[in-house]
C-alpha cells in the first residue's frame, strides 16, 4: 500500500504549482483561474489521503462541498472576466495596474 | 440521528433570512426599475424579520445544532443583531447613492442579503466546514457586489483583484483546514479542541495547518502582509459597496477568528499567537503610515482599516477573556465609524461625482457646519480621542495587552495610534481651515442626512457612556 506521506507530498507539489502559477503568470487571467482550481484540488487530495487513512468518510464529504464551491467560483470568477473584457478589450495582468498607492 | 441532535430550530434565523431573501428575489423579477424601492423596503423587512428571529430565539448558554456543526451562544446572538443593524443602516444609506448614479436593479439589495446569509452562517458555525460555506457564501456574495457596475472598468478590475486573492485565501485556509483534520480526525471546533486537550495530534500536519489557516483569516481579515486588495478593493467599487465591505463583513472576520482560534484551537495559544503578534504589528505601522500618503479618501480609509484590524489583532493575541472582550468592542465600534465615515462620503456624492478625494471635504465647514462637525466626531473617534467611542475601544484593548504583560506592544499600539492620528485630523484641518477646492453643491435633503446625523451622534453618545456596550460584551463573553 502506498503510504499517506506519499499523498500529501504530492498534494503539496500540486498546491506549491498553483501558488507559483499565480505569481509568476503576468500573461493571462484565465491561466489565473486554472491555478485557483488546481489549488483547490490540491486540497481535496489532502482530504481523500486523510480520509483513507483516519477511515473516517467525513474528509470525503467535505470534498463535495469544496468541488460544489468551486464550481460556483469559477462561475464567479468568469462572469467577472467577462465585465472586465468589456471593459478593457483585454485580459493581459499586466493591464490590472490602474490603481496605485 | 435524532431530533434532538438536529435541533433544526436553532438555525431558525438563517432560515427565515433564506426565505425571506428567495421571496425578494421572486418579487423583484417582477417589478419595473422605478419600482424598486419595493425591494428595498422589502430587504429591510427581511432583516428586521430575521432579526426578531434571533431577539426571540430561547438561548440556555450555549447549544449546539446538525450535530455539532451549529452554535448559538450569547455572544453569536449579539454579533448577529449587530451585523444584521449594520446591514439595515447599509441598505438605508445605498439607497439614495443607488439612485442617483443609475444603479436601479435589485441585484445589489439581493447580492447584499446572501451575503447577510453568508455572515450568519459563520457566527454561528463551530465545525470548518460550516466556518467554510459561510465564508464563501460572503466572498462570492462580495466579488459580484463589487463588479456590479458593470461599465465601471476600474469596478471591474478590482473585482478581478479581489477575486483572485480572495480566492488564494480560500485556498490557503482549506489547505489548512485539510491539516488540521488529519492531525486532529476531526472537523468540528469542539473535536479538535478535545483532540488538542488530550495530546492525541500529529504534531507537523498541525504546526502547518496552523500556518495555512492563519494566511486564510489574515487574507480575509486584510491583515498586512496580506492587505494588498483591501486599498484597491475599497477604492474601485462603489461608494455603497465599500460601505458594505468595510462594516458587516469585520463583524464575520472577527466571529470567524473568535470561534476558530479562540474557542477551537485556544488550547494552542502558544502556538498562534507569535504569528498573529506579527500580523498585529505590521498591520498597525503599515495601515497607519501609508494612509498619510492618501489623496483619495476611500483608500485612505482601506488604510485607516488595516490599522484597525491590527489593533483587534492585538486583543486576540493576548487570549485572555478581557482580550477578547476588548477585540469584540472594537470590532463593533469599528463598524459604527466605519459606517458613519463611508456614509458621509455618500451625503456628499452627487450624480456622476463621488466625493471620494480628501480635496472635496476642503471647507465643508462653511457649506454645512452640522455635517462637519458630525465628520469631526467620526474621525477624532477613529483617531482616538477621548471621550470618543475609538478610545474606550483601544483603551479595552490595550489594558488587556498590558494586564497579559505585553506592555511594549500596547506602547507601540498607542505610538502609532499617535501617527494614524495625523491624517485622521488633516480631514478635520481640511473642513475647517481651507477654501472649498470644488464648485459648492447644495447636500441632499431627506432621510439621509437624518441617519448620518443619528449615526455621528450615536458615536458620540457610545463614547460619552461607554459602559452599557462594554457590559455586554464583557458579559457574552466568559471569562
Amino acid at each position: 500500500m502506498v503510504p499517506v506521506s506519499y499523498y500529501l507530498l504530492l498534494a503539496a507539489a500540486l498546491f506549491a504549482l498553483a501558488v507559483t502559477g499565480i505569481f509568476l503568470n503576468r500573461k493571462n487571467v484565465i491561466i489565473l483561474l486554472m491555478c485557483i482550481e488546481l489549488m483547490l484540488l490540491a486540497v481535496n487530495f489532502n482530504f481523500i489521503a486523510f480520509s483513507r487513512m483516519l477511515d473516517d468518510v467525513v474528509g470525503q464529504v467535505f470534498v463535495f462541498f469544496i468541488l460544489t464551491v468551486a464550481a460556483a467560483e469559477a462561475a464567479i470568477g468568469l462572469a467577472i472576466l467577462v465585465v472586465l473584457f468589456r471593459s478593457r478589450r483585454s485580459i493581459n495582468v499586466d493591464d490590472l495596474d490602474t490603481m496605485k498607492g | 440521528m435524532t431530533a434532538s441532535e438536529l435541533n433544526i430550530g436553532l438555525a431558525l434565523p438563517e432560515i427565515v433570512l433564506l426565505c425571506a431573501t428567495c421571496v425578494v428575489l421572486l418579487v423583484d423579477i417582477f417589478l419595473k426599475d422605478h419600482q424598486r424601492a419595493i425591494t428595498y423596503l422589502l430587504s429591510l423587512v427581511a432583516l428586521l424579520v430575521t432579526a426578531l428571529a434571533v431577539a426571540i430565539q430561547p438561548l440556555a448558554g450555549r447549544e449546539f445544532a446538525f450535530s455539532g456543526s451549529y452554535v448559538m451562544d450569547p455572544a453569536g446572538r449579539v454579533l448577529k443583531l449587530f451585523a444584521l443593524a449594520a446591514m439595515a443602516l447599509v441598505f438605508i444609506y445605498s439607497r439614495s447613492y443607488l439612485q442617483q448614479q443609475r444603479l436601479l436593479g435589485g441585484d445589489y439589495y439581493l447580492l447584499a442579503l446572501f451575503a447577510m446569509l453568508g455572515v450568519l452562517v459563520m457566527i454561528s458555525a463551530s465545525s470548518l466546514l460550516t466556518m467554510y460555506l459561510g465564508l464563501e457564501l460572503l466572498a462570492l456574495s462580495s466579488y459580484a457586489l463589487v463588479a456590479f457596475k458593470r461599465d465601471c472598468a476600474v469596478g471591474a478590475e478590482s473585482a478581478m483583484k479581489y477575486f483572485v486573492l480572495g480566492a488564494i485565501a480560500s485556498g490557503s485556509l482549506l489547505y489548512g483546514v485539510s491539516m488540521i483534520y488529519g492531525a486532529t480526525g476531526s472537523i468540528e471546533l469542539a473535536g479538535i479542541a478535545e483532540a488538542v486537550l488530550a495530546g492525541e495530534v500529529l504534531m507537523l500536519p498541525m504546526a502547518v495547518g496552523l500556518s495555512f489557516l492563519l494566511v486564510g483569516i489574515a487574507f480575509k481579515f486584510g491583515a498586512v502582509p496580506f492587505h494588498m486588495w483591501l486599498p484597491d478593493v475599497y477604492q474601485g467599487a462603489p461608494t455603497s459597496v465599500t460601505l458594505f465591505l468595510g462594516s458587516v463583513p469585520k463583524i464575520a472576520s472577527f466571529a470567524l477568528v473568535l470561534r476558530v482560534l479562540i474557542e477551537g484551537l485556544g488550547d494552542l495559544h502558544e502556538s498562534w499567537s507569535g504569528m498573529v503578534l506579527v500580523l498585529a504589528v505590521l498591520s498597525m505601522a503599515i495601515g497607519n503610515i501609508v494612509a498619510i500618503a492618501q489623496s483619495n479618501l476611500k483608500r485612505m480609509l482601506a488604510y485607516s482599516t488595516i490599522s484597525h484590524v491590527g489593533f483587534i489583532l492585538v486583543g486576540v493575541l493576548v487570549g485572555t477573556a478581557a482580550g477578547v472582550q476588548g477585540a469584540m468592542y472594537y470590532a463593533l465600534v469599528y463598524v459604527v465609524m466605519a459606517l458613519g465615515a463611508f456614509g458621509m462620503i455618500i451625503l456628499l456624492s452627487r450624480e456622476g461625482f463621488e466625493a471620494e478625494n480628501l480635496e472635496d471635504f476642503k471647507g465643508l465647514n462653511a457649506r454645512s457646519p452640522w455635517f462637519a462637525f458630525v465628520m469631526l466626531l467620526i474621525m477624532f473617534s477613529m483617531a482616538g480621542l477621548p471621550p470618543f467611542v475609538g478610545f474606550y475601544a483601544k483603551v479595552a484593548v490595550f489594558g488587556a495587552a498590558i494586564e497579559a504583560g505585553y506592555t511594549w506592544l500596547a506602547v507601540l499600539g498607542v505610538l502609532f495610534s499617535v501617527i494614524g492620528a495625523y491624517y485622521y485630523l488633516r480631514v478635520v484641518w481640511y473642513m475647517y481651515f481651507e477654501p472649498p477646492a470644488n464648485e459648492v453643491r447644495p447636500l441632499p435633503a431627506g432621510d439621509l442626512r437624518f441617519v448620518v446625523s443619528a449615526n455621528g451622534l450615536a458615536v458620540l453618545a457610545l463614547g460619552i457612556l461607554p459602559g452599557p456596550l462594554l457590559s455586554l460584551v464583557a458579559a457574552v463573553i466568559p471569562g
